[in-house]
């Protein structure tokens, strides 16, 4: 590698990628299949983090342009979460053990 | 070393948000603690956008901005999340998703357009950013808009459409190489040239494009899979924002996802006897796999019953077992069935839920649809732990389930759907098939199971039907 382009932040990054994925297919490989939609959504909602990364780009943003994306992008961030997150809980809290039982 | 100071702080809370990403999918695998996990990972992201607020150097005007905008799409979503029908949570999941893939893309654009200068592996994860961010995105849409029926389930094909698709794939791979090479080298720097950003852009275009016209040939019937493989590219380009940005919150969350949607994108395909790549470029559901089922139905005999005598043959059973489809969600009888499964239950006839792996539009979404009619979880079961119980079952009711009951996947080798595990429904000692009209499924094939003669064959509307099942039960 050339002067090295490789960063030990980058390489960092890269091994904390590698043990997440393996953690993310330990976690999900015991999921029954009665919580597979709940799962995905609030993975879905999870993957909002992406949020963090729009702010980050909107912080110190000094053209108009810039702000104008990252403020769009903020906002598609923001509904990914809070709508991931919502429809999640709404759906986990109508799975329930015994019939009738402490009905809403 | 000195003491901690802001940026400590915001490093450590984004860490105690990676920890709650990870207890929080623990949670969500079991049905107990779900919720909590759930809940566990909101307040992971909560602190993580709270500690992002306050990292120094943001321009006041641009945090309040911020603030509008975090507003904004809590407003816009979360109305639509607390009212939406469980029927159409695939495509909630699919539109919330695709703003995932789009936010990840515009960050990814706003890095490269808004810098100068930048490192080689920034660069790269920019790239891949605005590639899998883009296509993600769009293909969301479409996925949404199939899903929610405003354009057709059925597979959109025209000629040349692989060609297209290969060759706007290549131009996006092509345009990427020559904005990574045109960019002139300092070590481990690069400095934009002049044509950089106007590449950028036209990349981007070509991507959201790829995106759309990637998902459109595919079916509806597969939508489950595709939902799961948007998933996991939408963590995964989380997960590269998270490398231009040097934040390990984003990049541990995004690849957890990453790889739970790669898992159940497996999970699918096997379930449905497909691998992914047949389902992504296979275009089933057309014209030519259904020609290919077999002789055309000569009238083959069917026994019709009526809402009476099947009540009687269920009243006297000692175990039934319910199959329900895609049909019983469509009809809305997810309360119809439970109430007549409880009606049953009140005599001592065991009933249970037998649960295929790709019932409704999404993974376990049958499972989601007859919770939220008060079916208690426990009385669902999944297709391996049921199977061996149908010889001993009474009676099994199929409900707007077709292709996943049909024999054929086991029996007929030029069968379409060959292969595919299925319910062993007909292994039972009888069977109520309640259909709205002798139609085929998704797959439209011939189902044998609908003459065999310990099936008989309940016309109309599901949940009139049931309703009226349930009547006759309460009388007998």
């Amino acid at each position: 590698m050339d002067g090295g382009a490789l960063s030990s932040e980058f390489m960092l990054g890269v091994y904390v990628f590698l043990l997440a994925i393996f953690l993310g297919i330990e976690l999900i490989g015991r999921v029954p299949a009665t919580l597979h939609t709940p799962l995905m959504s609030g993975t879905n909602a999870i993957h909002g983090i992406v949020l963090i990364g729009a702010m980050i780009v909107l912080g110190p943003a000094d053209e108009w342009w810039l702000r104008a994306l990252a403020f769009l992008a903020v906002i598609l961030g923001a509904a990914n979460v809070f709508g991931g997150f919502v429809v999640t809980d709404r759906m986990l809290q109508m799975f329930r053990r015994k019939p009738g039982a402490g009905a809403k | 070393m000195g003491d901690f100071d802001r940026g400590d702080l915001i490093q450590i809370a984004y860490l105690v948000a990676a920890v709650c990403f990870i207890f929080g999918l623990k949670g969500l695998s079991n049905a107990n603690t779900a919720r909590r996990g759930n809940q566990l990972a909101a307040i992971g992201m909560g602190v993580a956008v709270v500690a992002t607020l306050f990292i120094p150097g943001f321009d006041g005007v641009n945090i309040l901005l911020m603030l509008v905008a975090i507003a904004i799409g809590a407003v816009i979503s979360a109305y639509p999340a607390r009212i939406v029908p469980m029927t159409a949570m695939p495509q909630m999941v699919a539109i919330f998703n695709g703003m995932g893939g789009a936010t990840a893309a515009l960050v990814a654009v706003a890095e490269l357009t808004g810098h100068d200068f930048i490192t080689k592996g920034d660069t790269v994860s920019i790239l891949l950013g605005v590639i899998i961010g883009s296509i993600s995105a769009t293909g969301s849409v479409i996925a949404f808009l199939k899903l929610q029926e405003m354009i057709s389930g059925r597979p959109i094909q025209f000629g040349g459409q692989q060609i297209i698709n290969g060759a706007i794939a290549a131009a996006v791979v092509v345009l990427s190489v020559i904005i990574y090479f045109g960019m002139d080298e300092f070590g481990s720097i690069l400095q934009k040239s002049d044509s950089t950003n106007l590449l950028l852009i036209l990349m981007f275009a070509l991507a959201l494009a790829l995106g759309a016209l990637f998902v459109l040939p595919i079916g509806g019937a597969d939508m489950p899979v595709v939902i799961a493989i948007l998933n996991s590219l939408t963590g995964v380009a989380a997960a590269i924002t998270g490398f231009q940005l040097n934040n390990q919150a984003l990049i541990i969350a995004g690849s957890l996802v990453g790889a739970s949607g790669a898992f159940l994108t497996l999970l699918m395909a096997r379930a449905m006897n497909r691998s992914v790549t047949n389902v992504l470029f296979g275009a089933f559901g057309g014209g030519a796999t259904a020609g290919a089922a077999g002789p055309a139905g000569e009238a083959k005999p069917i026994r019709e019953t009526t809402p009476d005598d099947t009540a009687i043959m269920l009243a006297y059973s000692q175990k039934v077992i319910i199959v329900p489809g895609y049909g019983l969600a469509v009809a809305q009888a997810q309360h119809a069935v439970r109430e007549l499964a409880e009606q049953l239950q009140e005599r001592g006839v065991e009933v249970k839920y037998a649960i295929h792996p790709v019932a409704g539009r999404m993974p376990g979404h049958m499972n989601v649809l007859l919770a939220e009619a008060n079916v208690p979880y426990d009385e669902l079961f999944e297709m391996e732990d049921i199977n061996d119980e149908f010889p001993q079952a009474n009676v099994v009711l199929v409900i707007g389930a077709n292709d996943v009951v049909n024999p054929a996947a086991r029996e007929d080798k030029n069968s379409p759907i060959y292969g595919m595990p299925i319910l062993d429904v007909d292994k039972a000692q009888n069977v109520v098939v309640l259909k709205r009209s002798m139609g085929s499924g998704f797959a439209g094939i011939e189902n044998e199971l609908f003459h065999d003669p310990k099936t008989t064959m309940l016309f109309g509307d599901a949940k009139d039907s049931l309703t009226k099942l349930t009547a006759a039960v309460e009388a007998a």
